[in-house]
């Protein structure tokens, strides 16, 4: 983390965001600061709510005002989960990407070309691939220049090296361009080394902690190239309460073997 | 040629014109049935406007964007689909309509006309309503355009960007309505959607963008009409079905080879 004098700007805020639907609580007590530059990643089982979470950040859920904060006018490039083409509206990359708002062609090309995709400007947006497609939408999430990037399953339907890549895209953009990212990601075991902290998120904050360095793991040397191995780390997902069948919080069982190390316990 | 239908033509090549980028937004939207609810409740709308002695285009709106906003509130329950509301109301609000007009003793009212359109009895006055209203909605769509195709895309992220979501699907709810109480005198309200539709599915094949879409949905839709009226003067059949009838061909036509090339492989 960074340790100059000036403290990051905060941009966007939950405190004890609880939202529940159907009687059901999808998210309980959930606390989260985001600060520009620094990138979290949020990571916990399907259904944990991550979505939820992202989406009552975001202001797309109606939450009480004292529970959700953001910096008055910040400018957020969003890339949601789900984003089905409908091959009804016939409609190109270019112009797809002009509908975030008026910007020079210029702007548009360069941010294709920052994502890796400026062969694609001209192409129908319903002809993409998976993984064009998630390339596409970082773009239009990054054209706004945004001071904070929001990217839920940025990865899905990328390729394993293809991944590797896209996550160091997005550190390098924001060294680059010093935006607070929050990513969401399904995977427990494959987190980024450079986020700066990861959130385990099952209803409630299970815990969060800096991701450990697996640098010099057989599996990840195997599955990647050194480049791309260093950007990755194995996060320890430490407990300090174990759930029972439901999903309830019930006390850690003493004989359970856990490593505490490189996390910080909430 | 006669003036009446000089003024037919030109009424249904207004209406067409300011159908087809509102029917493109209705099939991407999937809002056809939306469509057919709004018109069907625009009976009820004429009627309660002839029974309150008011004029009856102000009341179609009224009524239309009552429903409308009636759906979005009614929508937000999940235990019925919208399609089973829009039944609901469509069916319900024809069938007050058709009541509430026989209550209006005093008053004749040609309901053939109403429900399948009279063009060739258009009135000086009603084609300057018909020009007006669609420039009005030709305008205010030209300012939507960007925001409402952005929320056609992803609503979420439209709003994420800044677009003021329920305000912007409403603008358009009333520019549907605003159409249907304009092309209620040339189609009729049965078919009215099909006039927003099908000129708009078979421009599909042809555009590469949704302008394009919008464009070529305009000239099939004026084509329709023009074949319409032709086929209506040379045949003598009624001339709001002939005009749907002529854009069904159309439609069929550009389809054909996709079908058959579809069917031989």
């Amino acid at each position: 983390m960074n340790t100059s004098v000036t403290k990051p700007r905060l941009l966007a805020k939950l405190s004890h965001a609880t939202v529940a639907l159907g009687g059901r609580e999808l998210i309980r007590n959930v606390e989260l600061s985001l600060h520009a530059g620094e990138i979290i990643t949020l990571i916990g089982p399907n259904g944990g709510g991550k979505t939820t979470l992202v989406r009552a950040l975001l202001g797309l859920l109606p939450m009480r005002q004292d529970q959700v904060f953001r910096v008055p006018g910040l400018r957020i490039g969003y890339m949601p989960q789900r984003f089905v083409v409908p091959e009804t509206i016939p409609i190109s990359v270019c112009r797809f990407l002009a509908l975030s708002g008026r910007f020079p062609h210029p702007r548009i090309r360069m941010t294709l070309q920052a994502v890796g995709a400026e062969d694609l400007e001209n192409q129908q947006l319903h002809r993409l691939s998976g993984g064009e497609l998630q390339r596409v939408l970082l773009a239009r999430a990054l054209l706004r220049r945004p001071e904070l990037l929001v990217l839920d399953e940025p990865a899905q339907g990328v390729d394993v090296t293809g991944q590797a890549q896209l996550y160091s895209l997005i550190t390098r953009l924001r060294d680059e361009q010093g935006f607070g990212v929050l990513m969401v990601s399904h995977d427990l075991h494959l987190v980024m080394a450079s986020a700066d902290s990861v959130i385990c998120l099952n209803q409630h904050v299970c815990c969060t902690g800096h991701p450990k360095s697996v640098s010099q793991h057989p599996e990840f040397l195997r599955l990647f190239s050194r480049t791309a191995s260093r950007e990755f780390a194995m996060y320890t997902h430490a407990h300090d309460h174990d759930h029972d069948v439901h999903g309830d919080i019930v006390p850690l069982k003493q004989d359970s073997q856990r490593s505490f190390t490189s996390a910080d316990i909430t | 040629m006669e003036d009446f239908i000089i003024r037919a033509l030109v009424a249904g090549l207004a209406v067409a014109v300011v159908a087809a980028p509102l029917g493109s937004f209705m099939v991407w939207r999937r809002m056809s049935y939306f469509g057919d609810t709004l018109a069907h409740s625009s009976l009820l709308g004429v009627s309660l406007g002839v029974l309150a002695g008011i004029s009856i285009n102000p009341a179609i709106i009224a009524v239309c964007m009552s429903v409308a906003l009636l759906l979005v509130v009614l929508q937000r329950q999940r235990t019925l689909s919208s399609d089973t509301l829009l039944g609901i109301f469509a069916h319900s609000a024809l069938s007050l309509g058709l009541i509430a007009i026989s209550f209006a003793d005093g008053v004749r009212l040609d309901l053939m006309g109403l429900l399948f359109g009279d063009i060739l009895a258009i009135s000086q006055r009603d084609l300057w309503w018909t020009c007006l209203g669609g420039g009005m909605v030709l305008l205010v769509l030209t300012f939507l355009w960007r925001p409402l195709l952005s929320i056609t895309l992803h609503e979420d992220l439209a709003r994420v960007e800044g677009v003021p979501v329920f305000w912007v699907n409403m603008c358009l709810m009333l520019l549907i309505a605003l159409v249907i109480a304009v092309a209620l005198k040339i189609v009729g309200i049965l078919l009215i959607t099909s006039l927003m539709i099908i000129p708009a599915a078979s421009a599909r094949r042809f555009a590469s963008s949704p302008e394009q879409m919008a464009i070529f949905s305009a000239i099939i839709g004026s084509l329709s009409v023009v074949g319409g009226l032709l086929a209506s003067l040379t045949w003598d059949t009624p001339a709001g079905p002939s005009i749907v009838v002529t854009a069904t061909l159309i439609f069929t036509l550009t389809y054909l080879p996709t079908g058959l090339s579809a069917s031989l492989r």
